[in-house]
């Protein structure tokens, strides 16, 4: 099981994203994706998911091409965690939650008990299970944010690629959604998130993509990629080691 | 489920109010007994032949349009959306003026009707789809200009027309049942919207999400999209024909159930027929009932009746 890029180009007008990228995603990994802002990485994940065509190459999920297989089947094996989602729902949180499980099919007049039963326990893996029956419209960011992770734990896919899953988070929902990131991972699943802190990378995933604005990306073990080198050439800022028990804290510098 | 019940009993009830009531007055008796069949010509005819295939037309009116809102409301992503803000019916009412300015009547206005709203959801069509498949600011956008066309084409006919047509325009435009009296057809209207739009259900249900979250949870997006407007274009269409440009129904009826807590379409389809239908029949007979033998737009009383029962709602939503 792969999910994998071939000779992958990615574009948006006057600039390339991606230029010949070649990667493989398997089972227990837990990826992180770094780069500066307008890098590319939206962008990538999107096109891993099969929701915007490369300039070239391919992605390729078990070696057969994305582009044939059918949206239903992919969507049971690649989630996606977008950056913006609809701001107006008006069901429950249950009923947002629920939503996850469209890929594998419902009853005629709703939701099966086995997903209701999922969906409950997606809401109290992300903490938010006294707000289960609350309007989803009445959370607040960071409780909308992990409703949406929520769905996503809800459509239960073997590769889950995640824009910025901490963005709204307060510090404890950050570490508890990377435990559950890197748990799911070592359970089996394929994690790939795009952060922008590389402490979370550092502490909680195995390999790193750094995406460079030239189109270049290179990736490795996190303690061989997140070095201070890579990482001041990747964000284009001087950066200051903090020695830590485990890997060192970079922080940036003012010039 | 009180509120499924109750849509369940008041839809049948306000179609048996509808038969009931009117600009005659029947005795009780007199009407239980045309009401089987029996008793004088006149009472049957006032029953069966002038009270029934108006009630029934006018809750298939109301039945399409609650479905085309609702279907709307979710594809355009705007909870503003309604039937007409594609500007179908403005070609609808731009054929149908044009046809009455003209000297025409009868089936000649709903064929010259039928045909400005075919134009215009060509139109629609040919503007919105002509790039890169369907892409919701340009649905809005080509729907708004040709509204507005038709706007200035209906304000150019009724300058032009004679003071004696322009009341049978105004209603046209106000919407009126009085001319509905077949209501086979948006019955057979209602049953293929509602069954293509209870088979999008749980597209829509993803759809609600924006197209690109509905494409990551496996809906085939773009086929779903073009069958939900076309089936909203085609109920659009149906309801103008009989009943011409009843409004408020399918702005509101979608949002009054979602306020009561359905949000999920398998359940908001079906419910908003019958409450949209039922809407229609209640102020229908009062129209016909509260003043007569004067008649008021059927249009104006489903905004008196519907307007105070969603702000109320609004008022206690939290």
């Amino acid at each position: 099981m792969t999910l994998a890029t071939r000779g992958l180009a990615l574009t948006v007008p006057g600039r390339t994203l991606v230029k010949e990228l070649e990667l493989s995603l398997t089972p227990g990994e837990c990826w992180a994706l770094l780069g500066r802002n307008g890098a590319g990485k939206s962008s990538l994940l999107l096109a891993l998911a099969g929701l915007a065509r490369p300039a070239s190459g391919a992605v390729l999920l078990d070696e057969r091409p994305l582009d044939g297989q059918s949206r239903r089947e992919v969507a049971r094996r690649i989630g996606i965690l977008l950056q913006h989602d609809a701001e107006e729902f008006w069901g429950s949180v249950l009923d947002f939650v629920l939503l996850g499980r469209l890929p594998h099919g419902t009853g005629l007049l709703g939701a099966d008990p086995e997903g209701i039963a999922r969906a409950r326990a997606a809401i109290d893996a992300v903490d938010l299970l006294d707000h289960a029956d609350q309007p989803y419209r009445t959370l607040s960011g960071g409780e909308r944010q992990r409703a949406r992770i929520a769905q996503l734990l809800v459509q239960s896919p073997d590769y889950l690629l995640l824009d910025e899953p901490l963005s709204h988070l307060d510090l404890k929902h950050q570490l508890e959604l990377m435990q559950l990131l890197s748990g799911l991972a070592r359970a089996g699943r394929t994690v790939l998130m795009a952060l922008h802190e590389p402490l979370w990378a550092a502490r909680f995933c195995d390999t790193a993509l750094l995406m460079y604005d030239s189109g270049a990306c290179r990736h490795g073990a996190v303690h061989d990629v997140l070095n201070q080198d890579n990482l001041e050439t990747l964000y284009h800022c001087r950066l200051e080691a903090v020695a830590d028990s485990g890997a060192p804290l970079y922080f940036p510098v003012p010039s | 489920m009180p509120i499924v019940a109750a849509l369940a009993i008041a839809g049948p009830l306000s179609i048996g109010v509808a038969l009931a009531f009117g600009s005659v007055s029947l005795p009780f008796t007199e009407w239980l007994h045309a009401l089987a069949g029996q008793g004088s010509d006149t009472a049957r005819e006032i029953v069966w032949g002038l009270r029934a295939p108006r009630a029934l037309a006018g809750f298939a009116v109301g039945a399409l349009l609650a479905l085309a809102g609702a279907l709307l409301q979710v594809l355009l992503r705007n909870p503003l959306a309604d039937p007409y803000i594609l500007g179908v019916s403005g070609g609808a009412a731009v054929g149908a003026l044009a046809a009455m300015l003209a000297g025409l009547a009868g089936a000649m206005i709903h064929a010259c009707a039928f045909a400005g709203a075919c134009i215009a959801a060509t139109a629609l069509f040919a503007f919105s789809m002509r790039f890169t498949g369907w892409n919701i600011h340009r649905v809005l956008l080509a729907g708004g200009g040709i509204a507005a066309g038709a706007g200035a084409a209906v304000s150019l006919i009724l300058t032009l027309a004679p003071a004696g047509q322009v009341h049978g325009m105004l209603f046209w435009l106000m919407g009126d049942l009085s001319g509905a009296e077949n209501p086979l057809a948006g019955w057979i209207a209602l049953a293929v919207v509602l069954a293509v739009a209870l088979g999008l259900a749980r597209q829509l249900d993803g759809l609600a999400l924006g197209p690109l979250k509905a494409q990551s949870l496996g809906i085939a997006v773009g086929r779903s999209q073009a069958l939900a407007f076309l089936a909203a274009t085609g109920a659009t269409v149906a309801a103008v024909m009989l009943a011409g440009s009843v409004g408020f129904v399918g702005l509101v009826v979608p949002h009054l159930l979602r306020l009561a807590g359905f949000t999920g379409h398998r359940m908001l389809l079906p419910l908003a027929a019958l409450a949209g239908g039922t809407l229609v029949v209640v102020a229908d007979t009062l129209a016909r009932a509260i003043a007569a033998p004067l008649e008021f737009p059927v249009g104006a009383l489903t905004a008196l009746i519907g307007v105070p029962v969603l702000l109320f709602l609004l008022a206690r939503l939290r």
